[in-house]
Order: structure tokens, then sequence, then C-alpha cells
């Protein structure tokens, strides 16, 4: 029972790790339609924002080290903002019609973004120690379930919460979805989409930056963190069905409890090569996730 | 012959001479080097062409080049386990491993394998209408499942490392200079042949289909064709293309590890060919070398910066440079013709096609 | 007399939204039948759907013989069933000529497209259909350039060198000048003489001039059928279709 128990748990947590690099995906990616193949390193930029508001503490603050994560969180929310919203400006506002070129310019600037954090903190890995009350766990029925684990777990469920509330409570929100929807509806009734586009790129980029921030809690991070998360992220929005938030959440949480239940049977590696097999044929079965919606004109 | 027709085989010309005029090193380099002007190629066809991204080429190569590699590696142990087996405690050879003590099940494996998995792997995606990103992203994730499982399955592939330390081909020793001739020479008459192949391909009627699948795969519908045969077909056929490469890399290089085939060498291989000019089969080629020499220029005197100009070279040629040097090339042709007043030149492809009325 | 297309209680939802509710239509060989109604009526459906771009979830499409309900786009233009969309779906990167070339009848498999030749015949009959459809002079230049009246008669060009049995138009004259239109009227009855055609159009003087039989659509269903006179008398059309235009006004 116990050992249901854990892997159900670990199954959640993954797909809750999934998640959380899935979000601003699927703001950026499934709403928008953009590909952001600088993503992963958007995600590294709020880890290491993450690390530098650890070290400031530690140096000016190390009575509070406590509480440094409270500020570490909107820290890398409006980096990792501020960076996509200066990618959109200069970038992929001129790609929005050639998306495949939009994916190997993006590429490009992640290869830049990722020297950049080689050069300022170099290449191996940085440790950012967790908050001191992360550590340890509950026990429930014999099974521990760790703070960190947990803490992510709600970090997500709440990040998720707040971006839909966004996007469906709030006139910005509301603005995007209207914009994302119809472009040229939204643009006749005085929305300004261009403004819009860049908002809701830097929302989407700032969630990245949550997604860094949280990965800090599991373990070191360095340059590559990106490149790492980058695939899964992708297969996470288009498994769930691009433009559907509660789509990208089942999908997080769908792989999630899979591949544990997998790794749980054979090793870590073909859990991974059996599930990224597995989704490829999944959306061969059943592509609808992928299929543009129908429409009178041809292409 | 036509000048453009000149240039090619003047270009062809010294490439076949260069044994003369080049290092050792260089030679080997360059060797390396006309590979990847396969896979471009390759790439061209399906992307420039046809409108296919494919980011997972790295992996058609990279198994073309185990195949290859896997009998390499039991010429050289002479009967015996490979090392790597060894010490991964293996006691007998695995039974895929042993057709391939025959150079020709090998070198036929090599091409067949990585052409059936695009053809598989196409025919679905295709049939299913998946295109544009969605195919891209999807050949993604092939490659990190090829990845992982051969870093994974140490015992058979050699992990990390990979598959290296060859003694001999076919009894010849690999690392002596006549050897590495001959292979470059191979190399150059391959890449000869694809690029003939490829460009008789896209001037004939089947090439004007591609590029009306490029256009509008829906409307090449209601003309009587099936875009997917036609996508299956170019597909595949380039991943034939990055087998072959594959091949002859491992033999002019002796090296193939699963850090050949993966994320970010197939992403590359894209910018070879956007670099080069993304609807030009000579730009490929050239695009090839070119960034690859960059490449190596870079990462021998300046390695920090060379992450940066690529991720430049990336942004630059697709903000700036959409068709690449090949494009410049002929928006250069074009102005100097314009200053010369040579204008017949549209007037000279009507009496080509209706020459015969 | 064989009809050409017949059309069995046709129906089709897009997400719960009834698009065509149980159509029946027949045409006959050498027919011009024009296909008008109000925004909405399921005209442009229902050509998806003889063309096999939309399926129809109830319901059957016969052309002569043939059940072509189920059968890939590809295969239903091979019968003989050319379809001009809405917008000019000509491919733009391609000359005119090759546009032509592409659209000619012939033999539409991988490999026999990869041995393919012009052949001299295959060359007149393009040069032929280039000079009737005004497009000769054109033909080196790249299809994206022409205006669109010109792109309009290319893509009625690229359909006529398929010699199809049964040819769709969806709005063959939109944007053309009033000349264009003349000359696209009388275009369409020459087509006429070989083959069956079914046209979509809002432009009721364009209808009034060219039209023998019209079907008139309303909310996914035929209203009913007959010539332009009997369609102008017949009460039902004009509360739903000229009622409207009043209300419009």
């Amino acid at each position: 029972m116990s050992v249901v128990i854990t892997q159900v748990f670990n199954g959640f947590s993954l797909g809750s790790i999934l998640l959380f690099v899935a979000i601003g995906l699927a703001v950026t990616f499934g709403l928008m339609g953009v590909i952001n193949m600088a993503h992963g390193e958007l995600i590294m930029v709020g880890a290491y924002m993450t690390y530098v508001v650890q070290q400031i503490f530690a140096k000016y603050a190390p009575q509070s080290m406590g509480y440094y994560f409270f500020i570490a969180i909107p820290v890398a929310f409006f980096v990792s903002a501020l960076l996509g919203w200066g990618l959109e400006k200069i970038l992929i506002r001129h790609l929005y019609h050639r998306p495949l070129d939009s994916l190997l310019a993006t590429w490009g600037v992640s290869l830049i973004l990722q020297q950049i954090a080689r050069t300022i903190f170099g290449a191996p890995n940085v440790a950012v120690l967790p908050p001191e009350w992360l550590d340890g766990g509950v026990r429930i029925a014999g099974v521990v379930f760790p703070y960190k684990r947990l803490f992510i777990l709600v970090f997500v469920i709440l990040s998720i919460f707040a971006l839909y509330i966004y996007l469906t409570k709030t006139p910005a929100g509301r603005r995007i979805r209207a914009v994302t929807l119809n472009r040229d509806m939204a643009s006749c009734l005085g929305i300004s989409t261009r403004k819009v586009d860049a908002y809701a790129f830097a929302i989407g980029s700032g969630f990245a930056g949550l997604a860094g921030c949280a990965l800090t809690l599991l373990g070191p991070i360095g340059p590559t963190i990106g490149t790492y998360y980058i695939v899964d992220a992708f297969m996470v929005v288009i498994l769930g069905g691009v433009g559907k938030l509660i789509g990208t959440v089942l999908g997080a949480f769908g792989i999630g409890l899979v591949s544990t239940l997998m790794e749980y049977s054979t090793s870590a590696t073909m859990a991974k090569v059996m599930m990224f097999a597995l989704i490829i044929a999944f959306l061969q079965w059943k592509p609808s996730g992928l299929v543009s919606v129908k429409t009178r004109s041809l292409d | 012959m036509t000048k453009k027709g000149w240039l090619y085989w003047l270009f062809f010309l010294a490439l076949f001479a260069a044994p003369f005029y080049l290092t050792e090193f260089r030679l080997s380099l360059l060797g390396k080097f006309l590979c990847f002007a396969m896979i471009a190629i390759g790439i061209s066809l399906i992307w420039g062409y046809t409108g296919i991204l494919s980011l997972g080429h790295g992996v058609y190569f990279g198994l073309g080049a185990y195949c290859m590699a896997m009998y390499l590696k039991l010429e050289s142990s002479h009967g015996r386990l490979p090392d790597f087996m060894e010490w991964s405690g293996v006691h007998q050879l695995p039974w895929f491993w042993k057709p391939f003590e025959h150079p020709l099940v090998a070198i036929s494996s090599a091409i067949i394998i990585p052409v059936l998995l695009a053809a598989f792997l196409s025919y679905f995606t295709f049939k299913n209408r998946i295109k544009g990103v969605y195919f891209s992203l999807l050949s993604q994730a092939v490659v990190v499942v090829f990845v992982t499982l051969f870093i994974g399955k140490q015992e058979w592939t050699g992990g990390t490392n990979g598959l290296t330390n060859f003694s001999t081909v076919f009894g010849f020793p690999l690392s002596s200079p006549f050897t590495q001739i001959i292979l470059y020479w191979i190399t150059v008459c391959l890449l000869l042949l694809i690029f003939l192949f490829s460009r008789w391909l896209t001037v004939s009627r089947f090439g004007r289909v591609l590029v009306a699948i490029r256009d509008g795969e829906n409307r090449v519908r209601f003309l009587g064709f099936n875009p997917t045969t036609y996508k299956v077909f170019v597909y595949s056929l380039s991943a034939a293309f990055a087998a072959l490469a594959g091949i002859m890399f491992v033999l002019q290089v002796g090296l193939i590890s699963p850090a050949m085939m993966g994320i970010i060498p197939s992403i590359e291989m894209v910018l070879w060919v956007a670099v080069g000019g993304r609807s030009s089969l000579i730009g490929a080629v050239i695009g090839a070398i070119v960034t690859n020499s960059a490449k190596s220029f870079f990462s021998e005197n300046y390695p920090d910066i060379w992450l940066l100009f690529l991720g430049g070279l990336f942004i630059g040629v697709v903000m700036f440079l959409p068709n690449g040097l090949a494009g410049v090339y002929q928006s250069f042709k074009q102005r100097k013709g314009q200053r010369e007043g040579k204008t017949h030149e549209a007037g000279s492809h009507v009496s080509r096609s209706v020459g015969g009325f | 007399m064989k009809p050409v297309l017949m059309c069995r209680e046709v129906s089709v939802d897009f997400d719960g939204f009834h698009a065509l509710q149980g159509v029946n239509l027949e045409v006959y060989p050498h027919e011009v039948r024009f296909l008008i109604g109000p925004n909405g009526a399921g005209k442009t459906t229902l050509l998806d759907v003889i063309c096999g771009k939309t399926r129809a979830c109830r319901g059957k499409v016969l052309f002569y013989s043939h059940d072509i309900t189920k059968m890939p786009e590809h295969k239903i233009v091979r019968l003989g069933v050319a379809r001009k969309f809405q917008s000019p779906s000509i491919f733009h990167q391609l000359t005119v000529w090759e546009n032509m070339e592409l659209a000619l009848k012939q033999d539409r498999g991988l490999f026999a497209v990869l041995r393919a030749k012009l052949s001299r015949e295959d060359r007149d009959t393009i040069i032929a259909v280039l000079q009737r459809i005004q497009l000769f002079d054109y033909a080196e230049q790249k299809a994206g350039s022409l205006s669109h009246g010109q792109k309009q008669w290319l893509e009625i060009g690229m359909q006529l060198i398929q010699f199809p049995q049964l040819l769709l138009l969806d709005e063959p004259i939109a944007g053309m000048s009033e000349a264009e239109r003349e000359r696209t009227g009388e275009l369409i009855h020459e087509i006429a003489r070989n083959c069956a055609v079914v046209i979509v159009e809002h432009d009721m003087d364009f209808v009034r001039r060219f039209s023998k039989q019209v079907t008139v659509m309303h909310e996914g269903k035929v209203l009913c059928e007959g010539t332009m006179e009997d369609i102008q008398k017949n009460e039902k059309v004009v509360e739903v279709y000229l009622g409207r235009e009043e209300k419009a006004c």
C-alpha cells in the first residue's frame, strides 16, 4: 500500500515540475502560437535569479535567510518577464507569420543566454540552499512526503490558479484571450494587439522564471538546465492540446504519473524512452490537440 | 554548358583535387564537412523545397554511423568481444550485433534502418496531417528517445563514449593517409551523386510538386496529388542521405557518440542549410562547409565566443538573410544584371518551355 | 439521363452546429447549376462535402456510380471532380506555366511524376488553355505577381485543363471587373459544353444573366429549385432571402 502511495505521490511531484516548466509555454505557445525555444533559458534565468537573491541575503542579511525565497519569487518572475518582453519587442514580433523561423531564431537566443550565464556564473553547476523550513517532511501512514516536493506542488497549483483567474477575470487577461482568439476582430474593437502580444509574452516568460525558482529546490543549477526541460515542456503542451490550460495540467500530471509507473517497473532511462515513444504514438492516434480549428480557407 | 554549370563542375573539381593542396589535418576536416554537406542537401530538399522542418536528422545520421561503427568495432576486435562490452560485464555478443560482422549487412542496414524509421514515422505523421512546428517538435522528441536509449543501454552501444577505437576497414588500416584519401574521394563522389540526383529531382515536375506542397499542401490535394506520398518519399530520401553521411563520417572520423546525434547537432544541421540558402542545393553544400569551418576556427582559437557566434548566426540568418548566402549571390547578380541592362533573363525562360512550339 | 452528381440526404455537423441537414441535389451533364442563399445557408459546405474537404456525417454523395462520400480528396479529383475555392488557391512561387503543368490531367502517382516529361500534346493543351484565359503572355511570370482577376482566371484555367466532368466553383467572379465578369460568364457556358458545373454565387445580376437552373439554400436545407423567374416568384424565397435584404437596408 505504501508503495502505491509513494509512487502516486512521486507521479504528482514529477507532474508538478513538468507543469511548472510548461505553464509559461501554455501561454506563449498554447495561446499565442509562438515557438520559443529560449523558454528553457528563461527558466534558467529564474533559477539564477534565485541564486543571486540567496547570495545577497547570505552576505547582507544572514539572519533572515529563511525568507529569501519569498523575495526570490517576484524577482525571478519579473526578470524573466522583462527579458521575455524585450525578446518579443526585438525578435519575435517580426516572426509571427514564420513559425519555423521563430523556432530557429529563438534557439539562437537560447545559445546566447547559455553562454552569458556561463560567463557570469561559470560553467559548473551552482547549488542554491533551500530555506531551512523546507527541510524534512511529513510522515503519513508510513510514507514520508518531503516538504520541498509538497511546496512545489502547492506553488504550481497556486500559479496555475492565478494564471487562470488572470486570463478569465481581469480585463487585461481578457484582452489577451481576445487577441489570441481573433486578432483582427480584437484590433477592430480598439485593442492594441502589439501591446497585448508583448504583454502576454512577458507573462508567459515570467512563469518560466517561477519554474526556475522552483527548480532550485530540487538540486544544483547550471547554464544548460533549460535544455534539459525544453523538449519535455513542449511535449506537455502539445499532448494536452494547444490553447487549453486544463489540457496542459492534465498532460503534465498524466506524463508524471505514467513515467513514474514505468520507472518503477523498468529503469529511469527506459521510462523516458517509453514515455516519449508513447507520446509520439498517442499523438498519431489522436492528433486532436494538434489540428487547428476548422476554417473555410485553405492553408 | 551554362556559366553556372561550369561553376558547379569547377567547385567539385576543386574538391577532388583537395588531397594535393591540403594538409592531412585539413583534409580530414574537409572530409567531415563534406559528410555534413550530404545531410545539408537532404535538409534543403525537405525544408527549402517541401517546407518540412525536421529537427531529427541527427538520428538518421547517427543510426547510419552506428551501424557502420558496429562493423568496424567487430572487425577491430578480431573475433573477441568488443572492449566496452567486457567493461560492462557482457559475456556474449548480443544477437543483433552478430549480423554486423558482414560488411554488406552492415552497410545496407546502415541505410535501410534509418530510411525505414523515417518512412514509418513520417507516414503516420503526415497521414494524420500533422505538420509545421508540430512535426518539428515531434521529430525533436524522436531525438530524445534515441539519445536516451543509446546512452542508457551502455552495454550494447558504448554509452556516452559511443563506439570508437577502430583499427581497420576491409583490412586496410584506417589511420594510413592512403586509406583516408581514398575515403575522402569516395565521399566527394557520393556527394556529387547526391547533388546531381537531387538537382534532377528539383528541376523536374516532381520538384514543382514539392514546391507546390510547400506553398499550399491542401491545394495540391485538389489537383489530384496525394501530398502524403510525396512528403514521405522526400523525407525518407533525406534520411537516406543523412545515413550515407553517417557511414562516411564514422569511417573518416573514427568515432560516433550520442552527443553527435543529439538535439543540438540536429538543429545545427538546419543552420548549415539556413546559412547557405534553404532552397538552394549548392547553397546547402557551401553552407555546411562554411559554417563548420567557422566552427572549427572559433573552437580552435576562441572557444568561449563560439556559442555566442552560433546563436547570433541563427538570429542573423533568420532575420536578415532568409535566403542565406545563395540569396545574397542572387540579389547581387540581379543588381549587376540591372546595371548592365540585361533584362532578357525572363524572356529566355519562355523560349525554353515553349521551345517546341 | 443519368445524373453526374447525386447528393442524398447529406448532413454535416460542426461541433453541434447543423451546417447541412439532409440536402438532396442532382446535377445532370452539361448543366450549369447555381447555388444561392443567404450567408450561412451551407452552400460552401455542400461544395466542401462533394469534393471531400468536409466529411458528411450522414447521407451519400454519388459521382456517376462512384460513391465518393468517404473517398480522400485527391482520389475524388482523379475521378474528374474539380474544385475552385473562394480565394484564389494557386501556387504563388511557381510560374503560371508551372501551375498549369501541375494541373494537367496526368498520372499523379509518385513514380509517374518522377518520370514525367512534357509531351508535345500537353504543351499544346497548356498553350491553348492559356490563350483562352488570356494569360499566355504571362506564362513565365510567378503566379503570385498576377492581378486578382488574373489569379481567378488562372485557377479556372487550372480546373479546365483537368478536363473535369464536374466543376465546382465558389464565387468565381469575386473581385473581378465588369468586363472580366462578362468574360467569365461566357467561359463558364463554354466549359459546360463538356462538363457539369455547380456555382456558388452571391452576385444576383450575374446569376440572372447566366443561370438556367438555380437551387436556393437556407439554413442547411434546400429551399427550392427552378429557373430564376420561378424562384423570384416563390414566396418562401422572398421571405428568407429578399426579405432579409430589405431588412438589412
